[in-house]
């Protein structure tokens, strides 16, 4: 039998979940490297912004808050990460997919639905891991924040950080019809996680009524469990509250998505 | 391979799909019968927004069905997807791939994703595009973007093909190469559901065929059983000094009906052999030349046209005449030939 493919007697090998999603990643990290824009928001922006962050930092009034520059920028930059290199970055992902239809022509593979959306995160979620990594060794070396004193904090911190966030990307392209829309539908989000979750600045230090509304954010219990994770001063109150504020919003992220991502163009 | 060889590999019953909006839901589908057996190449043909397409993706498993049922090689293809996906191949009517990967990192990502697929070559080969395989997505022709899509499709040699307008946007020579494939695949066992506009491709390719109008199946069956019932033509033009009355009687011809335009004399006919055989005996006889004469049996294309009439008269509630003509210009004209 020559020239002609061959399928074995026993029908084709069938596909894999995880074969399935790799293949499609590595199609997303060939594409995230050809898409400037994207690339430089994914790759710069998190690791020059906490940098430029630091005096502003060493120039707080942290005494009193049991806090230090090293503790509040791990955490800090941790959150540009996820904000720009996950968040934004897979916003434009997911929406240029949609309008390219490529996500309409992967689900009539064989490719289920959540598949479609882990391979397109992975990239990002990579590069997004990959950037705390670097920022926590950079830190240990010129700052000397040490290692955590309870890793599973941010450890699951983290975790929940790389399903609810990918998730929040999928719904908030969701409601856009363009990939600039979306990047415009990112804002908000962005901003207020940015202001209001102890990003820029460390919850402790904003005016007591803010407080409990910040709490709720998504982004403030990974901050908190990060924060808190690497101290050690975090009381089981709080400990609870953070992780439970955390499965809460991974819970309503992936629900949403369930509910209204459009795998479509609008007609 | 795994269903009785003769059961229907798809089998559609009273579909309906209706696309909600704000208290506006529009039923593009409505009731939609019929089946496909293993083997068979079978077109839907309808004018745009006859609800092809809407039918189509209910029957890849794209969306559920508002109403009514679909099995495709015995399972639902919306509930069941991880079983009949790895057997089926998809072209959809556009697009789908993004536009910064190359021809060949789309076929390899694609493969990574189908059971059993061939390698990105031999698919590219077979369609004619293994020499762009380096090419960005966003550089090729609409034509080969076509032929990309339906590579994709054969990567895993499915045993039912789904093709949405697999020809829109090719030329002439790669249209005929893609009904050189579907052929191919025919013989190969393989079945196809194709849609297209285009009536000679349905005649080119379809071992039977359903006519869509509005959502509904207006007419199904072989090519030959759908255009049987439309009448042939006969057409010339009256010799000088003939009026339509100087023919011999036309019932008598087998004529059904006929109409003028200036000096074009069109006849239609169930029976075309004694219409013509008696037309020619009559004007060798009276030694008069039928300019222009042409006997045409009854073509798809009429009997597309015709149900589409049919049924949108019907539709809109109107008389419906008894005659109607093959084309609305002429129809006006009718009346001077009466």
């Amino acid at each position: 039998m020559s020239g002609t493919a061959v399928t074995t007697e026993a029908g084709p090998a069938r596909t894999t979940a995880a074969g399935r999603t790799r293949a499609l990643a590595r199609a997303e990290l060939t594409l995230l490297g050809r898409t400037r824009a994207t690339l430089a928001a994914a790759v710069f922006v998190p690791l020059i912004m906490p940098f430029s962050l630091r005096s502003a930092v060493t120039s707080m009034r942290l005494e009193g808050t049991g806090l230090t520059v090293g503790s509040v920028l791990l955490p800090s930059s941790i959150g540009f990460a996820l904000l720009f290199a996950v968040y934004g970055s897979l916003v434009s992902v997911y929406a240029a997919r949609r309008e390219e239809l490529v996500l309409k022509r992967l689900r009539t593979g064989e490719l289920r639905d959540v598949e479609i959306l882990a391979g397109a995160a992975l990239p990002s979620v990579a590069i997004g891991l990959a950037q705390c990594l670097i920022l926590t060794v950079a830190y240990q070396v010129t700052l000397g924040v040490g290692m955590p004193e309870r890793p599973g904090l941010v450890l699951l911190g983290l975790l929940s950080a790389f399903v609810t966030w990918p998730a929040l990307a999928a719904v908030t392209a969701s409601f856009s019809k363009s990939v600039e829309g979306a990047q415009v539908a990112a804002a908000p989000l962005t901003l207020v996680s940015l202001v209001g979750s102890g990003t820029f600045v460390p919850l402790e230090l904003l005016p007591d009524g803010a407080a409990p509304f910040c709490e709720l954010l998504p982004l403030t219990p990974v901050i908190t469990l990060i924060r808190g994770g690497w101290s050690g001063h975090l009381s089981a109150h709080d400990t609870a509250g953070a992780l439970a504020t955390a499965v809460a919003w991974t819970v309503i992220a992936v629900f949403a998505v369930r509910r209204w991502f459009r795998w479509e163009p609008r007609r | 391979m795994n269903t009785n060889e003769h059961d229907d590999v798809i089998e559609v019953t009273g579909l309906r799909r209706v696309y909600g909006g704000d208290g506006k839901d529009f039923e593009a589908v409505r009731g939609v019968t019929f089946s496909v057996g293993r083997g068979e190449v079978f077109a839907l043909l309808g004018t745009n927004g006859a609800g092809k397409t809407s039918t189509v993706e209910l029957i890849e498993g794209l969306a559920p069905p508002s109403g009514g049922r679909v099995r495709v090689l015995g399972h639902d293809p919306y509930t069941d997807r991880a079983a009949v996906r790895p057997r089926i191949g998809v072209m959809l009517q556009e697009g789908g791939f993004p536009s910064e990967l190359t021809v060949a990192e789309t076929a390899r990502m694609w493969a990574g994703c189908t059971s059993g697929a061939r390698t990105a070559g031999q698919v590219l080969d077979r369609v004619g595009l293994a020499h762009r395989s380096d090419v960005r997505v966003k550089q090729l022709s609409g034509g080969e973007k076509r032929r990309l899509d339906l590579a994709l499709a054969l990567l895993g040699d499915p045993e039912v093909l789904f093709l949405d307008e697999p020809t829109t946007g090719l030329d002439v020579e790669g249209r005929r190469g893609t009904w050189e494939l579907v052929r191919e695949l025919r013989d190969g066992g393989t079945t196809v559901l194709l849609t297209t506009h285009y009536l000679e491709e349905a005649e080119a390719l379809a071992d039977r065929l359903a006519i869509l109008h509005e959502g509904r199946v207006a007419a199904v069956g072989t090519p030959a059983e759908v255009t049987a019932s439309q009448p042939s033509h006969v057409s010339f033009e009256l010799p000088d000094g003939y009026l339509p009355g100087d023919l011999p009687p036309l019932p008598g011809l087998g004529v059904s009906g006929h109409e003028t335009t200036g000096r074009t004399i069109r006849l239609r006919t169930g029976e075309l052999q004694r219409t013509a055989t008696a037309l020619l005996v009559w004007a060798e006889r009276a030694r008069v030349e039928l300019r222009g004469l042409d006997v045409r049996s009854a073509s798809l294309e009429e009997a597309f046209l015709r149900i589409s009439r049919e049924a949108a008269a019907h539709d809109g509630d109107r008389t419906r005449t008894t005659e109607p003509a093959a084309d609305p210009r002429k129809a006006r004209k009718r009346g001077a030939a009466a």
